[in-house]
């Protein structure tokens, strides 16, 4: 558990986290790997995990009739995704895939969530991490929208 | 004509194309072609990074394109998406035929101020046209520059402009080739997302670096914040602008943006001399 909350400590979602908030968190993790081609989860699926990224690749998709499967962002070391694990209904809304060897911190999400509701200060620590990730993420998403490099771009 | 005579001659009739030919076709994209040209009077073209020329498709009008070759010899290169009438025509030139050139005009990427610094290029579409020959020059003097990194977008793997050079690059040892598309199929295993995105994964010293930035001027905008973000001060960010040139020597003001044209001014500016007017809405 030490040296799960020492991975914990150096990733750089929970960096410079509270000694006590660390130990917390670290009750609802653990270590994950998945081979290069693994599905690590499928859109509609119970979010009931969130994930830490710290080597490989990963591959967020999602998949439309007639067109198979679409990448539409990758993640990489010192990355977080799963953030569906958040907001009710707890599902996740693509699916993700590791397209190289990769290890991650698994976050048990109804365990994180919890620890959460009890400790506020906990919770409104890992929202002010959590944020920065989804406005960075709404803001590329946007960009990518514009289509920039298109005809028009 | 020598190669001298023939700036002089440039120089001093900026408003008369010169016939060329096309010696060589490729197509890069979906809808950009590369075309080689050869001056009629044998003449080589004296150019640097960054610097464009105006091309006439005869009968059919003259479009302002970057030259995308190597600035220390070979043939005369650019690097063409067909998105007009004029850049139809010109893309769809065959070997033989004649186009015209103007040229070449502008202000480039400022190569001497990038000597004992690392070099952070960053493109977005075809904006690696502009950028090839800085590259060609930074790989070709490689021990003047510090760190080189190349950052480049596309729309899609199929869209990745000069995609056997990019591979050829990745594979050396004195360059960063990152390379992100926008949306991909899941057959693609390079990165998906923006090309800011490559940014925090890339190695340089920002306060000893310069960074060159082309591509769409939101893209640009985007990148150069980032950057300012990461400690490059704004006089170490260089933009290679696009506007509607028509004269090329600052007369006609087409291209005019504040108070510089970016035609006689630009195109390549820093982020400090343009901060003020990309913010500005319409401009």
């Amino acid at each position: 558990m030490e040296n799960l909350e020492r991975i914990l400590a150096a990733h750089p979602f929970f960096a410079g986290l509270d000694g006590e908030f660390c130990t917390l968190a670290c009750g609802c993790a653990k270590n994950a790997r998945f081979d290069a081609g693994q599905f690590i989860c499928h859109e509609g699926d119970s979010a009931d995990q969130f994930f830490l990224v710290r080597e490989g690749r990963v591959a967020l998709q999602v998949s439309a009739p007639g067109r198979g499967a679409s990448t539409f962002l990758t993640l990489g070391p010192g990355e977080v995704f799963g953030v569906n694990w958040l907001v009710p209904p707890y599902r996740w809304t693509y699916d993700a895939k590791a397209i190289a060897p990769t290890r991650a911190i698994s976050m048990d999400a109804a365990c994180l969530r919890n620890k959460c509701e009890a400790n506020h200060s906990l919770g409104y620590d890992v929202m002010k991490r959590l944020m920065p990730v989804l406005v960075e993420r709404l803001h590329t998403a946007r960009v990518q929208m514009l289509d920039l490099y298109g005809a028009r771009g | 004509m020598s190669d001298a005579a023939f700036a002089t001659l440039m120089h001093a009739q900026p408003m008369v194309p010169q016939v060329a030919h096309v010696r060589g076709r490729r197509k890069d994209t979906p809808d950009a072609w590369t075309l080689d040209l050869e001056l009629a009077n044998g003449a080589r073209l004296i150019y640097a990074p960054g610097q464009f020329n105006m091309l006439t498709a005869f009968g059919v009008g003259e479009a302002a394109i970057s030259v995308s070759g190597d600035p220390a010899g070979g043939p005369l290169i650019h690097t063409i998406r067909a998105v007009g009438p004029v850049s139809r025509a010109l893309t769809a030139l065959e070997p033989g035929d004649p186009i015209g050139v103007r040229g070449p005009f502008g202000v480039g990427w400022p190569m001497a101020q990038a000597e004992g610094k690392d070099v952070l290029l960053v493109a977005g579409g075809l904006g690696l046209a502009p950028l090839r020959p800085a590259l060609y020059r930074l790989l070709g003097e490689r021990a003047r520059f510090g760190r080189v990194t190349l950052l480049f977008g596309a729309r899609t793997p199929e869209d990745i402009v000069f995609r056997h050079e990019v591979e050829s690059w990745r594979a050396r040892f004195d360059i960063d080739v990152d390379v992100t598309v926008d949306h991909a199929a899941s057959e693609w295993h390079g990165h998906v997302g923006v090309v800011t995105t490559l940014i925090s994964r890339a190695t340089f010293d920002p306060c000893n670096a310069l960074a060159m930035i082309c591509g769409p001027e939101v893209m640009m905008r985007f990148v150069a914040m980032a950057l300012v973000e990461k400690g490059f001060g704004e006089d170490a960010i260089y933009l290679s602008m696009e506007r509607n040139m028509k004269c090329a020597i600052g007369h006609c003001g087409h291209c005019q943006l504040g108070p510089t044209f970016i035609c006689r001014d630009g195109p390549v500016f820093t982020y400090a001399q343009l901060k003020r007017f990309l913010a500005i809405k319409e401009l």
